[in-house]
């Protein structure tokens, strides 16, 4: 059952993937729809008898990969409750996403090519989750970039679709550099790339030191830091979150699922793996959760003045991923995770809500060219709010048990920048209240701008075909809005319905030793007992977004106008999201460019190719330009020349003696 | 009077040396030079003839006859071929005749 998990959406990308211009759109959308829906129940299976049930965790064989020395790897599938968390969570979002693209992308001509990409990337995705060591991690991890590198660039006929792929794959490879020292260093520490024994190894290996860079550094903290900036590539975390915000490029189901509810998160997937080595290593704990809390601030305010609603979403997202990586940084794993999982749920939600949206729309995302669309998709409306309530930790929805006991934890921790981190999560809870709400107003209400916004208002209606429509926006249809009203479902409930068993007091019982804690971790009793006011401060910090928002964008709406006017500075700067895509041009992209044309005009052109190839060449053709003007074709002359040399022979043959 | 030896080979000589200069120096018509070929291979005759003669052997002469059969059949190809040679480019001077110019 394990195997068909995994390898079942892997068929449906070999059946639509080469064969699915011979059997046509519609028959690749239910093939590889209804594979990846069985794979999904088989996980809740897996869920309900591994966490919630009593069945062992097990470790299935599926064959060798390779043996060379002493580094031997498998392939094999490790099933445990961190598992089959991640299994429910990745199935369930790309099966939903499956459905809902079969609406979504019901105009587009190569629809077999993405249902395809998507059901490669979950075959990705869960190779990831249940690899049972780093290698086979690290396969799974690179396929995720290459489908995420394919479906952002899915529509590559888009000049920003291409760059943003590449931007995607390129400042991916800056972290998976980092994460791939990080495995060199587990193999040269622990003489293996399996789990199991890499996490037997971990408690003998704290405070070792290695020698690497010239310098005697503890052996863990550099493992875990190089670990840890794979994971920071990969969950677009501060300083390598640049290209998330761009991927917005691809079609919006893809946003959902890579983007939002899985490939993102498996940095904390990752980082909750390998507890037993983090553990090992607080300094890098300590480094986690600055990271993890400055993205979470950074990229709110970026969220705050984003006039497109996937951007926002977007930026959101980067600052969840935030809050997950601040859980793990304080100890608290199970956090993480909890958050993960909710998270899931609700902007899985938001995304497909934008998505639902932006059809409507005709593939318009500028909010500013919305408003007013209550009346006319009222369930996108109500699905989307209940999204945003979640997000924002509206009190019982998902996102407030897991957002609110990370930010509780980050008070409880006496870990080094866990206040930091409590200040920064807990402001960027209020926050998240008052860009989510801007985003409800701004589409759902006010005036109908777009019945006044003319065309050519910066999207593309040529692209797709609509040209010279009236805009008339309409509820999507049915297969986009099961989805919507499944994730909300899980958005409303996963909070109340699982907090006891992944954060509370089922704890031990659920994870079944699945996460590592040391003995002297106790975040989660020790979360449970803070004072009232920073309990509360989240909710109160919510509240007060909230009432904010609804100042700003219903009571009075000249507001945000003479704001970004009086702070014009402040604005711009968060505008242009903290100029980091200038600086980063300024200081890696335009070097790379200078360098790469020395060596393309200098190096190759001018040394290379002149004297080797191109040299060799026009020699070549000098010396047979020469050879050709002998050849006059007049016979006289052919026949002189016969005349001499035989003259010459003899003359040589008189003059020597013939012997 | 007997001719010796060496006043054959001078005429043979002569004669050789006349057909060589008539393919160089012949700048009008090809068929000067087939002319002058065949004046090259009645040198050799000649020569072939006088050695025969003189040593007493007669495969020399044999063999003269049969280099007149085949300049006799090279003839009659050469001139085909100069006609039809003609008749596609309608000329036969040889200054015109320079297509495997490279």
């Amino acid at each position: 059952m394990y195997a068909a998990i995994v390898f079942l959406p892997l068929l449906g990308f070999l059946i639509a993937g080469p064969f699915g211009w011979r059997i046509g759109p519609r028959p690749s959308e239910i093939v590889t729809t209804s594979l990846s829906f069985v794979s999904a129940l088989l996980s809740w299976i897996v869920f309900i008898q591994i966490a919630l049930g009593t069945a062992p965790a097990t470790v299935s064989l599926i064959g060798n990969w390779f043996t060379s020395g002493a580094l031997k790897v498998d392939w094999s599938l490790r099933i445990d409750t961190l598992t089959a968390v991640m299994l429910v969570v990745v199935g369930t979002v790309s099966s939903l996403t499956h459905l809902y693209s079969i609406g979504y992308m019901s105009d587009d001509p190569s629809r077999p090519r993405f249902f395809s990409y998507l059901s490669l990337f979950t075959f990705a995705m869960l190779t990831l989750v249940t690899a049972d060591n780093l290698v086979q991690m690290f396969f799974g991890w690179e396929g995720v970039g290459l489908l995420s590198y394919l479906l952002i660039g899915f529509w590559y006929e888009k000049p920003q679709a291409n760059a943003a792929a590449i931007k995607a794959f390129v400042v991916n490879r800056v972290g998976d550099f980092g994460f791939a020292l990080g495995i060199f260093l587990v193999f040269f520490l622990t003489n293996s790339v399996g789990f199991d024994q890499i996490f037997a190894a971990a408690p003998g290996l704290a405070h070792k030191t290695v020698h690497v860079f010239g310098l005697d550094m503890d052996a863990m903290t550099i493992t875990c830091l190089l670990l840890f900036m794979g994971a920071m590539g990969k969950s677009a975390q501060f300083l390598l979150h640049t290209w998330l915000p761009d991927a917005m490029e691809g079609p919006t189901p893809v946003s959902a699922l890579i983007h939002a509810a899985t490939m993102v998160t498996a940095g904390v997937f990752m980082v909750a793996r390998l507890s037993p080595l983090f553990e090992q290593a607080p300094a890098a704990l300590s480094f986690v959760t600055i990271i993890g809390a400055t993205t979470a601030f950074f990229a709110a305010t970026i969220a705050l003045v984003q006039p497109d609603i996937k951007k926002v979403i977007a930026y959101s997202t980067c600052s969840q991923l935030g809050y997950m990586f601040v859980g793990l940084g304080v100890g608290g794993y199970s956090l993480g995770i909890f958050h993960l999982f909710t998270h899931a749920f609700f902007k899985g939600l938001l995304f497909l809500g934008a998505g639902s949206v932006i059809i409507a729309m005709h593939h318009e995302q500028d909010m500013r060219n919305m408003g007013g669309l209550w009346k006319r998709i009222p369930f996108t409306l109500a699905m989307m709010t209940i999204g945003f309530l979640s997000l924002m930790g509206f009190p019982f929805t998902a996102g407030y048990y897991s957002k609110d006991a990370i930010i509780e934890a980050a008070f409880a921790s006496d870990r080094a920048g866990a206040f930091y981190g409590y200040v920064l999560t807990a402001a960027a809870a209020g926050l998240t209240a008052f860009y989510s709400w801007r985003v409800v107003f701004l589409t759902f209400f006010g005036a109908p701008r777009w019945a006044t916004a003319g065309p050519g208002s910066g999207h593309d209606h040529a692209a797709h075909g609509h040209e010279g429509h009236t805009l008339d926006p309409r509820e999507s249809p049915l297969t986009m809005l099961i989805p919507l009203g499944v994730l909300a479902i899980g958005a409303l409930f996963a909070g109340v319905v699982f907090s006891h068993d992944f954060i509370g007091k089922g704890w031990d019982g659920f994870w079944k030793g699945a996460l590592y804690l040391g003995s002297d971790n106790h975040i989660l009793e020790a979360r449970e007992d803070i004072p009232a006011f920073a309990r509360r401060l989240p909710t109160l910090m919510m509240a007060f977004g909230s009432l904010v928002a609804v100042l700003f964008y219903v009571l009075a709406p000249s507001i945000p106008q003479r704001l970004a006017q009086i702070t014009r500075p402040l604005y711009e700067f968060l505008l242009n999201k903290w100029y980091f895509d200038e600086l980063y041009d300024m200081i890696f992209v335009r070097p790379a460019f200078w360098l790469g044309s020395l060596f393309w005009k200098g190096g190759d052109g001018a040394i290379i190719d002149r004297l080797g190839p191109d040299g060799v060449a026009a020699w070549v053709v000098d010396v047979t330009g020469r050879a050709v003007k002998l050849q006059s074709g007049y016979i006289y002359h052919y026949a002189f020349a016969m005349l001499a040399g035989l003259a010459a022979v003899i003359t040589w043959y008189v003059a020597t003696g013939v012997r | 009077m007997t001719i010796s030896l060496a006043q054959f080979l001078i005429v043979a000589a002569i004669l050789f040396t006349l057909g060589v200069a008539g393919v160089i120096l012949n700048r009008k018509n090809i068929i000067v030079v087939l002319m002058s070929v065949e004046l090259i291979l009645l040198s050799v005759n000649l020569n072939l003839v006088a050695f025969s003669a003189f040593l007493g052997d007669l495969t020399g002469q044999v063999f003269a006859l049969f280099i007149l059969t085949v300049a006799a059949a090279e003839a009659a190809i050469g001139l085909a071929i100069l006609v039809a040679y003609y008749r596609n480019r309608g000329s036969i001077a040889v200054d015109d005749i320079n297509m495997m110019k490279g």
